[in-house]
């Protein structure tokens, strides 16, 4: 097989790899520096897509340090799909091992709150369940079957993720005290918002979205969180258009 | 649900500008002179949100261009058959006026890297590229135009020039051509070409598209001058001049704005599509 491209290819991740031999300048001598373009281009526009996608984490770190690392793990790891939109699902697990930053226990689960975002943003249209569903009968209420829309995503974290998005969020918060927090990213309309999960509400949605009945989800997450709030859980679902009564479900 | 009887089928001979959703309300305010607008497959290859609610509306009004950055048409490697895919699901919603990729290759051995990286023109990569356009066309049941690149380098293996390379594309697969005159401008300054002689030994009977551009200036290690693609500035005069010349060959033909990186206010992209509409209207 002709070994052109693959040559190429490996000489652009790696600096240190001599620039491959037939590439020349329009006078014939060796390519040189020319061939540092395309090194530039790829790491420089790998870099940038990064640098965009993970605005929380950039902003923790700053965006100096961020594009050091992210220099780092576009060569480690590059791209494996022409969906940059998609690109950078193994920051989190890249940030965790990366030295200088272990120190910094939460970043990963930001980074993951980062890409949430970005798939909430890009996921499927569903319209959300009205509220008037909930005016019915109680047997009704009760066999009521809901799911997550396609742009509604859950992140369990150790860490308080949603009081560090929103200090660093344009209208700004407390200094967060350290304890575990569950986020549900959503999107009522175009664009995708974390919104703070009271304790149990994560089990619930999740229930709901497994097709268990609006009955059968509330005692699930009665049998894991005794002080389960079912009002201030639905309140925030409905809020955020997380639930869908649609029968169309597409992910 | 996209109304698809409403959509216009071929791009009209006006200026036209690279679409970014933060110019969505002013474009549709103060659309100026433009008539149409291009857009980057890959970015709207997502599920649902607001990328394709903007292309909705604005595809009521604008014709649209679709124009793709990650098939890797020029890759020695088969093209994604899922990228093809997605390829297909967009132009079906969407039914562009036009559908255009470029002479280069992105992905190789499944790694995607982002950039569109130049191709040694043998009979070998001819006949590669050939059946790779022809799947494009199959698949999409339509025609494609192919982009000529913009060159940093060259390959000492080369058997054709660039131009007679296209020109046989276009007689094997019945593809059109998208002349990108900055590419032109980029490739003939960097390998000591004449940007009037590569002009004149282009395919023009195939040209259904013409782009412009900004580029940034650089050096190569002997200090003879590098011109780079970079999509960030304005387009320079030499290139204005470059298009001129083009339009007085080709007649009207619809003309592009390209500014992909430092985005400017809509203003700035609206002007440089106003002086590439009184580039065509000097033709007209």
């Amino acid at each position: 097989m002709n070994p052109v491209q693959r040559r190429f290819r490996e000489a652009l991740l790696d600096a240190e790899r001599a620039v491959p031999p037939d590439l020349q300048d329009g006078a014939g001598a060796p390519a040189g520096r020319r061939f540092s373009v395309y090194r530039n281009n790829v790491v420089v526009s790998l870099t940038q897509a990064l640098h965009d996608a993970f605005p929380l984490t950039r902003k923790l770190i700053g965006a100096q340090s961020f594009d050091a690392l992210a220099a780092h793990f576009v060569r480690k790891h590059p791209p494996t799909s022409p969906l940059m939109m998609y690109y950078g699902d193994a920051l989190p697990e890249f940030l965790g091992s990366f030295e200088p930053l272990t120190h910094i226990g939460y970043l990963p689960d930001c980074a993951r709150l980062d890409i949430a975002m970005r798939r909430s943003y890009h996921a499927a249209d569903t319209p959300a369940v009205d509220p008037s569903a909930f005016q019915c009968a109680p047997e009704t209420l009760i066999a009521l079957r809901l799911a997550l829309t396609p742009a509604a995503i859950i992140l369990r974290s150790a860490w308080p993720v949603f009081d560090i998005w929103r200090m660093n969020s344009a209208e700004g918060g407390a200094k967060p005290r350290v304890m575990a927090q569950d986020v549900l990213i959503a999107r009522p309309d175009f664009d995708p918002a974390p919104y703070l999960l009271p304790p149990g509400a994560a089990d619930w949605l999740e229930a709901l979205d497994a097709g268990r009945s609006f009955r059968d989800a509330h005692d699930h997450a009665l049998q894991t969180t005794p002080k389960f709030d079912l009002a201030q859980a639905l309140t925030i679902a409905l809020q955020s258009g997380a639930l869908t009564d649609s029968k169309t479900k597409d992910r | 649900m996209l109304d698809n009887s409403r959509r216009i089928d071929r791009l009209p001979n006006n200026a036209g500008v690279g679409y970014k959703p933060q110019h969505f309300d002013d474009l549709r305010a103060d659309p100026g002179p433009v008539k149409w607008i291009e857009i980057h497959a890959e970015n709207y290859m997502g599920a649902g949100g607001r990328p394709l609610a903007q292309m909705r509306v604005l595809s009521e009004r604008f014709a649209v261009s679709v124009h793709g950055v990650g098939l890797s048409i020029g890759g020695e490697t088969p093209l994604d058959p899922d990228h093809l895919a997605r390829l297909k699901h967009l132009v079906e919603w969407l039914n562009p006026a036009s559908f255009s990729e470029h002479l280069a290759w992105s992905t190789h051995d499944g790694q995607f890297l982002n950039d569109l990286l130049p191709l040694p023109y043998t009979n070998e990569t001819l006949a590669q590229v050939a059946n790779h356009i022809d799947q494009v066309q199959t698949t999409l049941n339509r025609q494609m135009l192919l982009e000529n690149p913009s060159s940093y380098l060259s390959f000492a293996q080369s058997t054709w020039s660039e131009t007679g390379f296209l020109n046989e594309l276009v007689r094997r697969t019945g593809c059109g051509l998208l002349l990108d005159v900055n590419n032109v401008f980029v490739s003939a300054t960097n390998l000591g070409l004449s940007a009037d002689g590569y002009i004149d030994a282009f395919p023009l009977h195939a040209v259904g598209e013409i782009h412009v551009g900004g580029h940034d200036e650089d050096t190569d290690d002997h200090g003879a001058p590098l011109l780079i693609d970079s999509h960030g500035k304005p387009v320079d005069d030499p290139v204005w001049a470059l298009l001129d010349k083009t339009l007085a060959k080709t007649g009207l033909r619809p003309v592009l704005v390209e500014w992909d990186n430092d985005v400017p206010d809509w203003t700035t992209l609206r002007s440089e599509a106003d002086r590439a509409a009184q580039a065509l209207a000097l033709v007209a």
